[in-house]
C-alpha cells in the first residue's frame, strides 16, 4: 500500500479514537459544573451526589483521551513533515496556544477536582469544576483554529514555498472558526447530556439506584432539548457558511452533480460515482438554492463544475453529513418526548422512552465523528483548502512499512484501552453513586 | 529578528527543562515502582505523583507545540527522522497516563499487576528515548536538501546515542527516587533515599563514560560555555549526593532540579545556533536563523507566552501548595 494511503488510514484512526472522549469530557465537564453550582446555592446534598457521581465518569474517560491526544500533536510532525513545513508558520501557534492557554488549566484545576476535595474549601472546588470545563473549551477552540484555517485559510501568503502568517487575527479568526468552533462545542455538549440522560434512564429501567438515576434524569431533560436545538441552529449557520467558503464540499454534502437554479435538497440517494448521478434519490426541489441564496432562483454549483482532480470523494462525505443530520433530529425527537412526558409527569412510567434514551448513548458519539467526516473527506483532495493537496503533505523519510506498524500497534492498543474503558464505565454504573451525605472516600 | 529567534530558542528550551524537571520525577518513580517490593509501598508511589504527572505531561506538549510553531522544519525534520523512537514513546506514555488513574479503580491482583508494570514499562522506555533523541541530535543526523533525515532507522541506534539514553534513564531515576525520599514517610523514604545513592553513582559514571565521547565526536573540541555549565552541573550534582545523605530531602529534590537543568543547558549551547546539525553536510544543518517561522509569528507567539508562562508557573505552584505534605504508607 501507499504511504499516503497509510498516513491518512492512520490519521483517521487516532483522531477518531481519540475524538471520542473530548466532546464527553466537555459536555461531562459542564454539567458537573453546573452540579457544582446548585450545590454551592442550595446545599442541597443531593446536587453533590450528581456531581460527584458524574465526576467519576468523567475521570474514567478524561484519561483516555488525555492519553491519545499526546499521538495526534507528535503525528503532524511524524506523518506529515512535508505538511508541518508548509503550514508551520500559521498551524503550530495554536497548538502552542492550546498548550500554554488551555491545558495547563484544565489539568492543575482537574487534579483538585479529583483529588483535591478534602483539601481545599467549597468555593476553590466549586471553581475548579469551572476551570476544568472553561480549559476544555478553550482547548476545543485552539484546535478548532487551526482545522479552520486548513479548510478556509486566511490571512497569509506563500512565500518561498510555505505558508507565512501576515495577519494573526484573520488567521485565527477565518471564515469558518466561529461557526465550526460553535457546532463543535454544542455538538460536544450533546454527548454529555445525552451520556447523563441515557445513562440514567438505564438505571431506572434495571432498577438500580433509583432515586438518584430520577434525579439524574430530571437534571438534563431541558439542557438537552437546550443543547440539540443550539446544535442544529448553529450547524445551519456552519452549513451556509461551507456554501459561500467550499462550494465542492456542499456539493458533494448535498450530491448536486450539475450547477442549477432552484437546486434541490437530497434527502436521500446513493451515489453512483461511474455515472456521476444519484441513485433512489429523494429530493425536495429548491431548498438548497433557498439555503444557499434564500431564493429558489439561486444558482449553486454543482460538483461537475470542478475538475475531477479537485473532487472531495462524494459516497463518504455524502453519508457522512446525511446521517450527521438525521441523528441530529432524532436527538431533538427524543428530548422533545422527554420533556412533554415530564411536563404531563408520566416521564418514569413510560419504558419506551426509557429505552429510547439508553440506547441513543452511543449515537450522539457517531455524530460527532460524523460531523468531523462530512468536514475533513469533503475537503479533499485538499490538506490545505485550495494551496497543498494530501498527497504531497506527508513524511517522505518515513517507509510505508514503519506506518504500518504503527497503525498495527495503535489499534492493538486503542483496542485494549476502549475495552477497558467501558469495562470501567460498566463497573461504576453498577456501583452507582456514593452515599447522599459524608465525605469523599 | 534575530533576537527573536534566539528567544524562541531559549524559550524552547526552557519548555523542555520544564518538562525534564517535572515530568522527570513522575517517570521515575515509574522506574521505582518496579522495585517496590509492597503493595502498599506501590499503591503510595501512584499516591504521590496522581495530582500532578498530567500538568507535568503538558509541558512536553507546549514543547512540542512550540517547536512547531516557532522551529516548524525542526519539528518536521525531528519527528519525521526518529518515526519509530517516538511511536515507542507514544506507547509508553499512552499506557502509563491510563496506568496511573485505572490501577487503583479495580482490586483484583492481576488487574493491578497489569497496569504496574504498563506504569513502569511505560515510564522506563520514554526515559530511555528521550535521551536517545538528544544523542542523535548532539551528533548530528543524515539530511537531505528537503531537512529529511535520511539515515535510516538502526543509525539512531548507536552507541554514544544509547549511552545518552541511559544518562537520561539514570537522571531521571534520582530525580524520582529523592522525590519519593521527599514526599514519603518512614522506612520508605529511608528506602527511596537509598536508591537515590545508587542512582546517584550510576549517573556520575554514565555521565563520565559520555562526556569525552560528547566532546569529541559531536562538539568537535572543549567550548568554554558548554563546559562551564557541566562544571556548574558537577558542583550542583555533588550537593544532592551530600544532602540526600545528611537526610535533608527536599533541597536535595530541589538541587536535583537545578542539575537537570544545568545539563539541559549544556547540551543547548553546545548546539547553539544549530538546533539539528547534519552530519553528512554542515550546510544542510537546520539552525536557529534558518529554520524559523516568521518574524509576525514569532512575536504573536511570544505575546502568547508572556501572557501565558506567568499564569502556567501560577497553577503549578498553586497546585503543589495545595497538595503539598507527607504521603503515609498504610500497610495493608
Amino acid at each position: 500500500m501507499d504511504a499516503v494511503l497509510l498516513a491518512r488510514i492512520q490519521f483517521a484512526l487516532t483522531i477518531g479514537f481519540h475524538y471520542i472522549f473530548p466532546p464527553l469530557t466537555i459536555g461531562l465537564g459542564w454539567m458537573i459544573f453546573l452540579y457544582q453550582s446548585r450545590f454551592q446555592e442550595t446545599g442541597d446534598p443531593a446536587f453533590r451526589q450528581l456531581a460527584r457521581f458524574w465526576t467519576k465518569m468523567f475521570a474514567i474517560s478524561f484519561i483516555v483521551g488525555v492519553a491519545t491526544g499526546i499521538t495526534m500533536e507528535f503525528q503532524f510532525g511524524t506523518n506529515w513533515a512535508a505538511y508541518s513545513r508548509f503550514v508551520g508558520d500559521i498551524f503550530g501557534a495554536p497548538l502552542a496556544a492550546e498548550g500554554v492557554f488551555a491545558f495547563f488549566l484544565e489539568s492543575s484545576f482537574l487534579g483538585i477536582l479529583l483529588y483535591g476535595e478534602k483539601r481545599v474549601s467549597p468555593k476553590v472546588y466549586w471553581f475548579s469544576s469551572l476551570m476544568v470545563a472553561v480549559g476544555a473549551t478553550m482547548s476545543a477552540f485552539w484546535i478548532v483554529v487551526a482545522n479552520s484555517w486548513q479548510q478556509t485559510p486566511a490571512g497569509y501568503r506563500i512565500v518561498a514555498g510555505r505558508a507565512e502568517l501576515t495577519n494573526f487575527w484573520a488567521a485565527v479568526f477565518n471564515a469558518s472558526t466561529l461557526p465550526r468552533y460553535f457546532h463543535v462545542v454544542s455538538g460536544a455538549l450533546v454527548v454529555g447530556v445525552f451520556f447523563i440522560l441515557g445513562l440514567s434512564a438505564l438505571m431506572i429501567l434495571k432498577n438500580k439506584h433509583t432515586e438518584f438515576a430520577k434525579r439524574s434524569l430530571k437534571s438534563v431533560l431541558i439542557p438537552s432539548f437546550a443543547v440539540i436545538l443550539i446544535t442544529m441552529f448553529v450547524g445551519h449557520h456552519h452549513g451556509f457558511q461551507v456554501s459561500q467558503t467550499q462550494p465542492a464540499k456542499l456539493a458533494a454534502f448535498e450530491g448536486l452533480g450539475e450547477t442549477q437554479t432552484e437546486a434541490p435538497l437530497l434527502l436521500f440517494g446513493i451515489p453512483n460515482e461511474k455515472e456521476e448521478r444519484m441513485d433512489f434519490a429523494v429530493r425536495v426541489p429548491g431548498l438548497v438554492s433557498l439555503f444557499v441564496g434564500g431564493k429558489f432562483d439561486t444558482q449553486v454549483q454543482g460538483l461537475k463544475d470542478f475538475a475531477p482532480e479537485d473532487r472531495p470523494p462524494v459516497a463518504l462525505t455524502f453519508f457522512s453529513f446525511h446521517l450527521m443530520f438525521y441523528l441530529g433530529l432524532w436527538f431533538a425527537l427524543v428530548s422533545f418526548i422527554g420533556l412533554v412526558l415530564w411536563w404531563r409527569n408520566r416521564i418514569f412510567e413510560s419504558r419506551l422512552f426509557l429505552w429510547m434514551a439508553a440506547l441513543t448513548v452511543p449515537l450522539p458519539f457517531i455524530a460527532n465523528e460524523l460531523g468531523w467526516m462530512a468536514a475533513e473527506i469533503g475537503r479533499q483532495p485538499w490538506v490545505v483548502y485550495g494551496e497543498m493537496r494530501t498527497a504531497d503533505a506527508i513524511s517522505a523519510s518515513v517507509p510505508a512499512g514503519q506506518i504500518l506498524a504503527s497503525i498495527i500497534m495503535f489499534s492493538l492498543i486503542y483496542s485494549l484501552l476502549f475495552g477497558v474503558w467501558i469495562f470501567l464505565l460498566r463497573k461504576q454504573f453498577n456501583k452507582g453513586p456514593g452515599p447522599l451525605e459524608g465525605e469523599v472516600a | 529578528m534575530q533576537a527573536l529567534q534566539i528567544i524562541w530558542f531559549l524559550l524552547i528550551g526552557i519548555l523542555i527543562i520544564g518538562y525534564a524537571i517535572l515530568d522527570g520525577f513522575d517517570l521515575g518513580v515509574g522506574f521505582w515502582h518496579l522495585f517496590a517490593k509492597k503493595k502498599s509501598e506501590r499503591s503510595a508511589f501512584i499516591h504521590s505523583i496522581e495530582p500532578f504527572w498530567d500538568g507535568n505531561e503538558v509541558w512536553l506538549l507546549t514543547a512540542g507545540g512550540a517547536l512547531f510553531a516557532a522551529f516548524p522544519p525542526v519539528y518536521a525534520t525531528v519527528f519525521s527522522g526518529m518515526y519509530l523512537a517516538l511511536m515507542l514513546v507514544l506507547l509508553g506514555l499512552i499506557f502509563r497516563a491510563v496506568a496511573i488513574e485505572y490501577r487503583n479503580k479495580v482490586d483484583y491482583p492481576v488487574w493491578v499487576k497489569f497496569w504496574d508494570i504498563a506504569f513502569s514499562v511505560g515510564s522506563i522506555l520514554p526515559s530511555l528515548l528521550f535521551g536517545v533523541a538528544i544523542g542523535n541530535v548532539l551528533r548530528g543526523l543524515e539530511l537531505n536538501g528537503i531537512g529529511d533525515y535520511t539515515g535510516g532507522f538502526f543509525a539512531l541506534l548507536n552507541p554514544f546515542a544509547l549511552l545518552c539514553g541511559l544518562v537520561g534513564l539514570s537522571m531521571f531515576a534520582l530525580h524520582g527516587a529523592l522525590y519519593l525520599a521527599m514526599k514519603l514517610e518512614g522506612a520508605v523514604a529511608g528506602k527511596a533515599s537509598k536508591w537515590a545513592s545508587k542512582a546517584w553513582y550510576a549517573f556520575i559514571f554514565l555521565l563520565a563514560t559520555v562526556l569525552p565521547f560528547g566532546v569529541k565526536e559531536c562538539i568537535h573540541g572543549v567550548k568554554e560555555i558548554p563546559m562551564a555549565f557541566i562544571l556548574l552541573m558537577l558542583v550542583s550534582n555533588s550537593c544532592v549526593y551530600a544532602l540526600n545523605r545528611k537526610g535533608r530531602s527536599k533541597a536535595a529534590f530541589l538541587t536535583s532540579c537545578c542539575t537537570i537543568a544545568l545539563l539541559m543547558l549544556a547540551v543547548a549551547s553546545a548546539l547553539f545556533p544549530v538546533i539539528v546539525p547534519a552530519s553528512n553536510n554542515p550546510e544542510l544543518s537546520l539552525t536557529v536563523y534558518n529554520s524559523s517561522s516568521s518574524q509576525l509569528t514569532l512575536t504573536a507567539m511570544l505575546i502568547i507566552a508572556l501572557i501565558g508562562m506567568p499564569l502556567v508557573l501560577a497553577y503549578t505552584v498553586f497546585i503543589h501548595r495545595i497538595f503539598k505534605g507527607k504521603i503515609t504508607v498504610v500497610d495493608e
